[in-house]
């Protein structure tokens, strides 16, 4: 299958330590891939590699076999968008403005028209709104159209995120732990939506850690853990590979166990 | 007693849209790079000397003697210099900056002030004392009848408080339904991910500075046309009024820029007139009113409360 989106051999070092290591991953047309892995495992740099936030130590990522700039607003352009593990709305404009920012980058208009009100102006300022109206409907936020961000209830926050993303009308859609301090309810609806946007055309990875939601949700989990790939494959793939259940959980209940034993004698 | 009263109101509009014209300058500045731009007092005496020396040495005689050949030109030639001084000092003063210690630039903004006002001292012939600035408006005054008396409005006044206002409006309208004013906020707001929305923020600063410095350089055309001569201390002191403007109305706001302009003139203009000191102590009040206001409402009248991000 042609990948839309393919980083090949990514590697991302601080200083001394190795934050990715070697990662490589294809991600095909209309598919969901969950990103998993213990805290620290390099999921949002990762992302952060694939948007153009930072530049890879080794490696690269292409989108539709074109090499992707390091370069954020360029990476947006070419359509890769995102959303934040902490809520990153514009706070002080409304949900509707915060769409209209998303839909800079297909937008076109010229200055001195922009001032004087001009025809052309007038045009552009007109179907964004109305493409801006379509996606608030799309994400369920219609009625807070007018509201500034920052007063939005917190789920609510994170479906304005993604219809601000999806401003941008990207081929591939990020989603930095999508249902984070969300209940069950909120989580079912966030599914349906990634579902819907997926329906759209959009392939979409998604980094989450409640793994349930991951393994209904993707058609293939990778497996992150110290900054290496360390397993790939379908959800019942994954969730039964032991490596998973141990970098994932911890060393089984036993093992624990006879560690805390050993711990004590030697105490 | 009212004429009295309502001519200081007039003169306190004026002098206030004025400072107004100027404030916004600052606060879009501050807004965008948290920086606040010592210099953009000079930008606005630059404009001045910008339109004297296009009346003085390029225009034809015949453009100098009709108002409303040679005030258009000279709003263009204020803003085009104005414009440029802002291009080359973001370009090379400011920008190389840009993620050093807030102190860095800030003291680059004083030097930049201090540089741009004695090059102009030095290189701008005559600029060593006031000049005078050409007549490129109706002269004389309107006397407003009120019960009681006459209040004169000088018609050089009258166009400051119309440009300044028709300016604010729609610089407002701009930042608040355009495209470029959108990216304008929601850089101020969170750079990187303003980034992230395909928005390039180094465009975004240089459109800043190129609003504020237009904004400036008209207000020093309309500065030297109303008062009829201009000096190189023009700057300073009228900066130091935008930027106390810009802090009253709450710095980064549009709409504060302009209240805090006219409360300005409107302070400096009643409290000459009847505060205690007169005239003498006319500026002390200005201060006064910005320490009560920062006490109680230290965002200022339209600023946002700073909030730690989580």
């Amino acid at each position: 299958m042609n990948a839309i989106l393919e980083a090949t051999g990514v590697t991302m070092q601080f200083g001394g330590l190795t934050a990715l290591n070697d990662v490589s991953f294809g991600l095909s047309e209309g598919e969901i891939i969950g990103l998993i892995g213990p805290n620290g495992a390099g999921k949002t740099t990762l992302f952060n590699c694939l948007t153009g936030l930072y530049a890879p130590t080794a490696g690269q990522v292409g989108l539709r076999g074109i090499t992707l700039p390091v370069d954020p607003a360029r990476v947006t352009q070419q359509g890769v968008a995102r959303t934040f593990q902490n809520i990153r709305l514009f706070p002080s404009m409304t949900a509707e403005e915060n769409v209209l920012v998303g839909r800079h980058v297909r937008m076109k208009q010229n200055p001195l028209s922009s001032l004087l009100h001009g025809p052309g102006f007038r045009r552009s300022e007109a179907d964004a709104a109305e493409h801006t109206a379509k996606l608030l409907a799309f994400v369920g936020l219609t009625k807070f159209s007018d509201e500034l961000a920052r007063n939005l209830p917190y789920g609510d926050q994170r479906r304005l995120e993604i219809a601000r993303a999806l401003a941008t009308e990207p081929s591939v859609l990020l989603l930095d732990e999508p249902t984070a301090g969300m209940n069950a309810q909120e989580t079912e609806a966030t599914r349906q939506l990634i579902f819907a946007i997926r329906d759209l055309g959009i392939s979409v990875v998604v980094i989450e850690h409640d793994t349930k939601f991951i393994f209904t949700l993707c058609d293939r989990v990778l497996v992150l853990v110290q900054g290496e790939l360390l397993v790939e494959g379908t959800p019942d793939e994954v969730r039964g590979d032991p490596r998973v259940v141990e970098a994932y959980l911890g060393a089984p209940p036993d093992e624990v166990d006879a560690q805390i034993h050993a711990a004590e004698e030697t105490r | 007693m009212l004429p009295t009263l309502l001519s200081q109101i007039v003169n306190g509009l004026v002098l206030g849209s004025l400072i107004g014209l100027i404030a916004l300058g600052y606060t879009m500045v501050y807004g965008i790079i948290q920086l606040i731009n010592f210099a953009h007092g000079e930008i606005f005496m630059i404009g001045a000397y910008g339109g004297l020396a296009m009346f003085t040495y390029l225009l034809p005689t015949f453009v100098q003697q009709q108002w409303y050949l040679a005030l258009p030109l000279l709003l263009l030639a204020g803003a085009g210099v104005s414009v440029g001084v802002a291009l080359i000092m973001e370009r090379f003063a400011y920008r190389p900056l840009r993620n050093a210690p807030r102190l860095a630039p800030l003291i680059t903004a004083l030097g930049v002030s201090v540089a741009l006002q004695e090059g102009v001292r030095v290189f701008y012939p005559g600029a060593t004392a006031a000049l005078p600035f050409p007549k490129v408006f109706v002269q004389g005054t309107w006397a407003i009848p009120v019960p009681g008396g006459t209040v004169p409005l000088r018609w050089t006044g009258l166009l400051i408080i119309v440009v300044s206002l028709v300016l604010a409006f729609a610089l407002n309208s701009f930042v608040n339904n355009s495209r470029m004013g959108r990216a304008m906020r929601a850089t101020s707001q969170d750079r990187d991910v303003a980034r992230l929305m395909g928005i390039d923020p180094d465009r975004v600063i240089v459109l800043t500075f190129v609003l504020g410095a237009t904004l400036a350089g008209v207000a020093g055309i309309l500065y030297g046309a109303d008062l009829g001569f201009i000096n190189i201390d023009i700057g300073f002191q009228n900066g130091i009024f935008a930027f106390t403007a810009a802090v009253l109305g709450g710095i980064g706001s549009i709409k504060g820029a302009v209240a805090g302009g006219l409360s300005i003139g409107l302070i400096k203009a009643l409290g000459g007139q009847y505060l205690p000191g007169g005239t003498a102590y006319d500026y002390v009040w200005i201060f006064v009113v910005l320490i009560a206001v920062l006490v109680f409402r230290p965002q200022g009248f339209f600023g946002e409360t700073e909030r730690v991000r989580a």
